[in-house]
């Protein structure tokens, strides 16, 4: 495997190479979590921050029990109720961390680009892992669906393989949508076709340059039977800016209805980065039901989120 | 105080030399003697007229920790500059006489250029109702050029009514071109870069859509027209259709979209986020084309200051502009001569001339003639160094080209016979002041 | 640079084989053994172990892998490593003597965190140490239960460890200056 990983910012930094070593590390992590004693001293020592500018309690929880579980000391900066909110900059508050002493800042940020604009910064030396930034990307959420998949799809046997071939359609915001961004570079890497499902209105302007095929129509989609179906949360802002009419459209147009998930592959897996509006984009039944993955992406984010923290924060000084 | 200027090259390419006196040009010829002179060998130095642009952002009164009319006028001084216009959105904004007359004589009393205030097209630039343009055309500081620039007068009634309304003042109005509507939050050009980059976008579309507008209603109106910062090829492409449909439509670009691709914003670095946006490379050749063939008619900076905090942050809260004074002629040179699109007439032309016509601007239609003001620059092409905050002069440091090699350095100005800039270096402020 | 051989593809075969007879007396028998190899090497040599010990006595060939990976000391400044998979045997360690098996034994850290590792795991009766090479040099009080060669070093040497299933043949070799005694 290459050397280990200096900043996880974008998942188009990873090889393919580079993608599986995670995934495998993620593998060992995941067992840890079935031990009596469920952590590792590996590091032991090491400070990480979580800089959470904005909101986000269950990707912050997943990184503080990732880091703990590996015996490292989390502080964490959140944003209601800090300096943050107050209006203190990225900058003062990355050399205020800094001036404490970290190894390593878990970031997300509202702005795209945030974390690599610390990252590229002199405000800090430490490495910086993108919790998620705007609209741009939120690698360890691609990672860990990636993760699920072949979990999924090859169980004990995964270790070592990528996602040739398999097929993943995900439908929604798309352009709003960090985690389609994400997921779609890493699964490009790793061998998988990806389809995009939306309105025009919420496709990329740019997204016939991207390797994907794309339609607005959800129906087809399913009828081709991928073998994973990712739908993306919709936010109701979205209807105020003219991107659909309203709610009630977007549902019957996109949304994953019980007679749409009736028609679905047996073996496909139905998937969510969370958090979901039942009834909107995906209905309770095909949520709750065996072919949802959605607690297993929970579940994996902890064992990803350890295996990237390990590779940031081990390897040779530069 | 009288400077005799000795081996010069010309716009024409012809030698000469050149003594000015009493703030006009004197002499003209070769071998010339002037007693108690201050000597300038410009051997080996292009001369061109003094340089005037149309747009500048001088930040006085209101913004001082950006700029000042100071220091914006010796960073304009450091670039060849005898001129500049200022923007009018300041604080408060250039909508008064008084506002303007205040601008204009802060530029007299510091000398280094002529600073030819903008005045607003509407109240505090709102977008509601026509300013006092009358007032500001017959103040003392004799606004010609009327812009709303960092707002776009989007509203088709009152862009008519004001195109109309300037004709009585031999005014032209400046328009920034920008649909409101179709770039709200919008961040950099819309795109594939901008896909990847999850950046709103600013679509080439609402730049156009208010250069088509705005052409036809000129046309109607009988009025002149100027396009801000022209940024895209359908853009030119519109201009060149209405040009020859006969509009008196003008076109100014800035010398950083003559260079500079969207392609710099994968860094997320904020010094290349600005407005309009840095577009693709296919925009950037269509620009070049246009400023040759004489569709687009001036280089124009938009010199936007900003202090350290606004780009020292993430894209989305960064201000957008970039500085560019002392910086125009060496890009200008590097994409435009050195590529063999334009000659140093032709840069006279474009970055001299044209502009001070578009906003008469008295002084530089015959430049290098005898009896006519003395606003010059020397310019030594040959040189290249790389481009440092050591090379800009206004207050603040946002420029695109900083650890760039650029071609070319300006080593002397002359502003209405009086040196503001001496063996590459500035003249200090009372110097200057005194003459 | 000196290489010399100094196990070869027989030499390694019968120091496995005694130490899995050394195994057998010092355990008393087959009863409640669990070999742990330490990757790579020592996982390869742990399978073989166990295959003759289940030829001596069926039923006492239990064995696993125990990466150690996280549990090391020196992660910092070194090149980053890949951790190998843990595979505990189903009957897992409590209560067992587990045999911890590697291809070398040098400072003794590996081994450290061998233990660390094996304390996260659950509670063995008893840990004992199988290497097939001593090369000295402890940095830390940790001796070997059952050793196939001791071979006093320089540190300036380097001691190589061949096996057939990865490398292609059997073999220990020394590269170095030195030539060193053999002691048995």
């Amino acid at each position: 495997m290459s050397a280990g990983l200096t900043h996880l910012l974008s998942v188009r930094d990873l090889d393919r190479e580079t993608a599986i070593g995670i995934l495998d590390i993620a593998e060992d992590m995941a067992d840890v979590a079935t031990r009596a004693v469920p952590k590792l001293p590996t590091l032991r020592g090491r400070t990480v921050a979580n800089l959470f500018f904005e909101d986000s309690t269950r990707t912050r929880l997943s990184f503080e029990a990732a880091a703990k579980r590996l015996s490292a000391d989390v502080i964490t900066f959140s944003a209601k109720g800090s300096s943050v909110s107050k209006g203190e900059s990225l900058k003062d508050t990355a050399q205020t961390i800094a001036a404490m002493g970290v190894d390593a800042v878990v970031i997300r940020h509202s702005a795209s680009g945030a974390a690599r604009v610390l990252a590229d910064s002199n405000w800090i030396d430490a490495a910086v892992v993108n919790a998620g930034d705007g609209t741009h990307e939120h690698p360890t959420q691609g990672l860990l669906d990636v993760f699920t998949m072949r979990r999924r799809l090859h169980g004990a046997g995964s270790r070592g393989r990528d996602l040739d071939g398999v097929r993943v359609t995900i439908v929604g915001d798309i352009l709003h949508s960090r985690v389609a961004r994400s997921n779609v570079w890493l699964l490009r890497t790793l061998g998988a076709h990806v389809h995009l499902v939306a309105p025009r209105t919420l496709m990329p302007s740019g997204v016939d340059a991207w390797p994907v095929t794309t339609s607005s129509d959800l129906d087809a989609a399913i009828a081709d039977a991928p073998d994973v179906l990712m739908m993306l949360r919709i936010q109701s802002e979205r209807m105020h800016a003219a991107f659909f009419p309203h709610e009630r459209e977007y549902t019957r147009q996109w949304g994953l209805s019980d007679a749409r998930f009736a028609r679905l592959g047996a073996d496909t897996m139905v998937m969510h980065p969370g958090p979901m509006n039942r009834g909107l984009e995906i209905s309770a039944m095909a949520a709750d039901s065996d072919a949802s993955v959605i607690l297993d992406q929970v579940t994996s984010g902890v064992s990803i989120r350890m295996a990237v923290l390990y590779l940031v924060l081990s390897g040779g000084d530069e | 105080m009288t400077i005799l200027l000795t081996g010069a090259t010309l716009p024409d390419g012809s030698r000469s030399d050149l003594v000015i006196a009493d703030g006009v040009i004197a002499e003209i010829g070769t071998g010339l003697r002037a007693e108690s002179a201050q000597r300038i060998d410009a051997d080996g130095l292009q001369a061109l007229p003094g340089l005037v642009d149309l747009h500048t952002h001088l930040r006085e009164p209101g913004f001082e920790q950006s700029e000042t009319v100071l220091t914006g006028s010796r960073a304009a001084a450091a670039g060849g500059y005898t001129a500049v216009h200022a923007m009018a959105n300041t604080s408060p904004v250039q909508d008064t006489a008084g506002v303007v007359e205040q601008v204009a004589s802060l530029g007299e009393q510091h000398g280094y250029v002529t600073v030819r205030p903008v005045g607003a097209v509407t109240v505090g630039l709102a977008g509601e109702r026509l300013s006092e343009i009358g007032a500001m055309a017959q103040s003392r500081a004799g606004v010609r050029v009327f812009s709303d620039d960092g707002h776009c007068v989007h509203d088709a009634l009152l862009m008519r009514r004001a195109l109309e309304y300037v004709t009585g003042f031999d005014g032209v109005v400046a328009q920034h071109a920008q649909e409101p509507r179709l770039t709200e939050g919008a961040q950099m050009n819309e795109g594939e870069v901008s896909s990847e980059l999850g950046l709103a976008g600013w679509p080439a579309v609402a730049e156009e859509a208010i250069i088509a507008r705005d052409v036809l209603l000129a046309e109607a109106a009988g009025a002149r027209l100027h396009i801000c910062h022209l940024s895209t090829a359908g853009s030119a492409e519109l201009v060149r259709w209405a040009k020859a449909r006969g509009v008196r439509v003008t076109a100014e670009v800035t010398p950083h979209h003559l260079l500079l691709t969207e392609e710099l914003a994968r860094s997320y670095d904020a010094r290349y986020k600005v407005n309009p946006p840095l577009r693709r490379d296919e925009d950037v050749q269509a620009l070049r084309e246009a400023l040759a063939d004489g569709t687009i008619d001036a280089v124009a900076t938009d010199h936007a200051p900003h202090p350290p905090e606004s780009k020292e942050c993430s894209w989305q809260e960064a201000s957008f502009g970039m500085v560019g004074l002392e910086s125009a002629l060496s890009i200008v040179q590097q994409t435009m001569v050195d590529t063999g699109l334009l000659g140093w007439a032709d840069v006279a032309r474009v970055m001299s001339r044209t502009p001070a016509e578009i906003g008469r601007v008295p002084g530089y239609a015959e430049p290098f003639t005898v009896g006519n003001p003395a606003h010059l620059t020397l310019y030594d092409p040959s040189v290249r160094r790389t481009f440092g905050t050591g090379d800009l002069r206004g207050m603040s440091a946002n420029s695109p080209y900083l650890g760039r090699e650029l071609p070319g350095r300006v080593i002397a100005t002359l502003h209405g016979g009086v040196a503001t800039v001496l063996e590459g270096a500035l003249r200090d402020p009372d110097e200057v002041a005194r003459g | 640079m000196l290489t010399r051989t100094v196990l070869q593809q027989a030499d390694v075969t019968r120091a496995l084989t005694r130490i899995a007879h050394e195994i057998l007396e010092s355990n008393r028998g087959g009863s409640d053994l669990v070999l742990l190899g330490i990757p790579t090497r020592g996982v390869l040599l742990a399978e073989r172990i166990a295959a003759t010990l289940e030829g001596l006595e069926p039923g006492s060939g239990t064995v696993g892998a125990l990466d150690v990976t996280m549990y090391r000391d020196d992660l910092r400044g070194q090149p980053t490593r890949t951790p190998q998979p843990t595979k505990v045997p189903p009957g897992g360690i409590d209560g067992k003597t587990v045999v911890l098996v590697d291809d070398v034994l040098y400072s003794g850290r590996t081994i450290r965190a061998a233990l660390d590792a094996l304390n996260d795991l659950g509670r063995p009766r008893a840990v004992r140490l199988a290497v097939l090479v001593d090369r000295g040099h402890r940095e830390l009080p940790i001796r070997a239960d059952f050793v196939g060669k001791n071979l006093p070093s320089a540190v300036a040497e380097r001691i190589n460890v061949t096996l057939k299933e990865i490398d292609g043949e059997d073999a220990v070799t020394i590269v170095g200056r030195h030539s060193s005694e053999e002691t048995r």
